[in-house]
């Protein structure tokens, strides 16, 4: 089946979206809002008071038994095994060549009990892989179709959940634990993707719309659509999947290496050891600042000083932080330093940049 | 949509009003709307010439970059300078305080080419 002939699915939160006059885009095999009142509208209210995402699209899968004897421990890059209870971690899922299958994050519910979060348009692979690969197939299931889920995110969302099921605001920085929220007990995790202290809400997709619609209420509270997560991800240097990473990237281009736990073994590990022992990655993602307001654009060309093309945007925007342009995109190591100059565009275009790191904001009440 | 009667219009949703012969030029409610948060605006050089339906500004907003087309050919006189530090104008006033630039019209006959408010608007209805 090609993608054209595909029927996009629809969240549990569709009408709602519907309701609130969302624009509506295909977004990895699923119609989602891009945006409600507008992207930059919805920005400004994520860093300066607190926003709902329908997050519902992701996938959730369960493994229950040992991280060793299941084979989780080998199918994913962080370390596991060492993890607190009622913790979460990021990392990576490799094939064998050290490419990146999708990014996700592990929750640790019990000795022998995980929780996984992963890409809503990776779901479906990632669960073929996880089949396969797990030695413990049986210990697998992907509950992804029965969970709902509903991203809080931004500096007031803390009060509000203290508000609604005390408890929740003495959450640290990627720990989670159970809650009763209206009558049912769902998971909440002290987690994100916008820079903004935020909390992720996993219910049954039974009860969500509950959810969202009581979270509504506050007149606090608003929608926010893919348009500002993208804006707000890219911020703070988050890696998208099929952006920043993808098969063809290892985690140590992607300069995720911090999250790979190089004293287990794991697959992709020989792929990732054979290119540090070839002196490592020739390219890696570097973030850059536009000198103007113009914005880079996914698969824009990056240019040296003396005009040859080097390397490619993977991700752009217009940082209202920054009252720039930013981007990620791959250069070669070596042209890869901050403060060296880089023109990104097309055969028509140049626009000059400056390397930076690629945090190009940071808000300290995200982990405190 | 708002559209304002003693303009001319584009079929690329330019507008321009034309005052002894100097138009000033911008782009359509529908535009902006249609753009979404605009962030940066190119303008063109006070002292260039521009052709009618060439291309003469940019226009990038939160979702893409677009090319703007010059509605009348002229000698650019002046450009709206606060579009750079503030493109949002364009998205709260596109017909009035988000103008981009002003033209001194080559050609008077040359408004015959665009559209009159009215026939924008049908326009406007046609493309749904």
């Amino acid at each position: 089946m090609t993608a054209t002939q595909e029927t996009l699915k629809q969240t549990p939160l569709y009408s709602e979206h519907a309701a609130l006059k969302a624009r509506i885009v295909p977004f990895g095999g699923w119609e989602m809002p891009v945006q409600y009142e507008g992207i930059l509208a919805e920005y400004e209210h994520t860093r300066k008071a607190v926003t709902l995402f329908d997050t519902c699209h992701m996938g959730e899968f369960l493994i229950h038994g040992d991280c060793r004897e299941s084979g989780l421990d080998a199918l994913v890059t962080m370390s596991i095994a060492d993890m607190p209870a009622h913790t979460c971690r990021y990392g990576m899922l490799l094939n064998d060549h050290g490419g990146v299958i999708d990014d996700l994050v592990i929750f640790r519910e019990g000795r022998e009990e995980w929780f996984i979060v992963v890409n809503g348009a990776t779901t479906v692979k990632d669960a073929r892989h996880f089949r396969a690969r797990l030695k413990q197939p049986q210990a697998f299931e992907d509950v992804s179709s029965a969970i709902g889920k509903i991203d809080v995110q931004g500096p007031l969302s803390r009060q509000i959940f203290a508000d609604l099921t005390p408890g929740i605001e003495k959450l640290a920085y990627y720990t989670f634990d159970s809650f009763n929220l209206l009558g049912e007990t769902v998971r909440v995790s002290r987690t994100g993707y916008t820079g903004e202290l935020g909390y992720e809400i996993y219910s049954s997709s039974k009860t969500v719309t509950a959810i969202w619609r009581k979270l509504l209420q506050n007149p606090n509270i608003k929608p926010a659509g893919l348009g500002a997560r993208d804006m707000l991800r890219l911020e703070v240097g988050y890696s998208l999947y099929g952006h920043e990473i993808n098969e063809t990237t290892t985690p140590l281009e992607a300069g995720l290496a911090r999250f790979v736990d190089f004293t287990k073994d794991f697959i992709g590990k020989d792929a990732l050891l054979k290119q540090q022992k070839e002196g490592g990655p020739r390219r890696k993602i570097a973030g850059f600042i536009s000198e103007t307001r113009r914005a880079p654009r996914q698969d824009n060309k990056i240019y040296a000083p003396t005009g040859e093309a080097i390397g490619v945007v993977t991700s752009g925007t217009f940082s209202p932080h920054c009252q720039r342009g930013i981007g990620l995109g791959f250069l070669p190591i070596t042209m890869a330093s901050t403060g060296q100059k880089i023109y990104f565009g097309d055969d028509n275009t140049r626009n000059l940049a400056i390397i930076s790191s690629r945090t190009f904001y940071k808000n300290d009440s995200l982990k405190s | 949509m708002e559209v304002v009667d003693h303009y001319l219009y584009t079929k690329e949703h330019e507008w321009v009003s034309i005052e002894d012969n100097i138009a000033t030029t911008g782009i359509t409610d529908y535009a902006q709307e249609a753009l979404g948060d605009i962030t940066f605006v190119e303008l063109p050089e006070v002292g260039g010439e521009v052709e009618q339906f060439e291309e003469f500004a940019s226009i990038e907003s939160v979702k893409a970059a677009n090319d703007i087309f010059a509605p009348v050919s002229g000698k650019v006189i002046e450009v709206n300078t606060r579009l750079e530090s503030d493109p949002g104008i364009i998205n709260k006033s596109a017909f009035e305080k988000g103008w981009l630039a002003k033209v001194q019209m080559s050609d008077k006959e040359e408004a015959s080419n665009l559209m009159t408010a009215e026939e924008y608007q049908k326009f406007l209805e046609s493309i749904g």
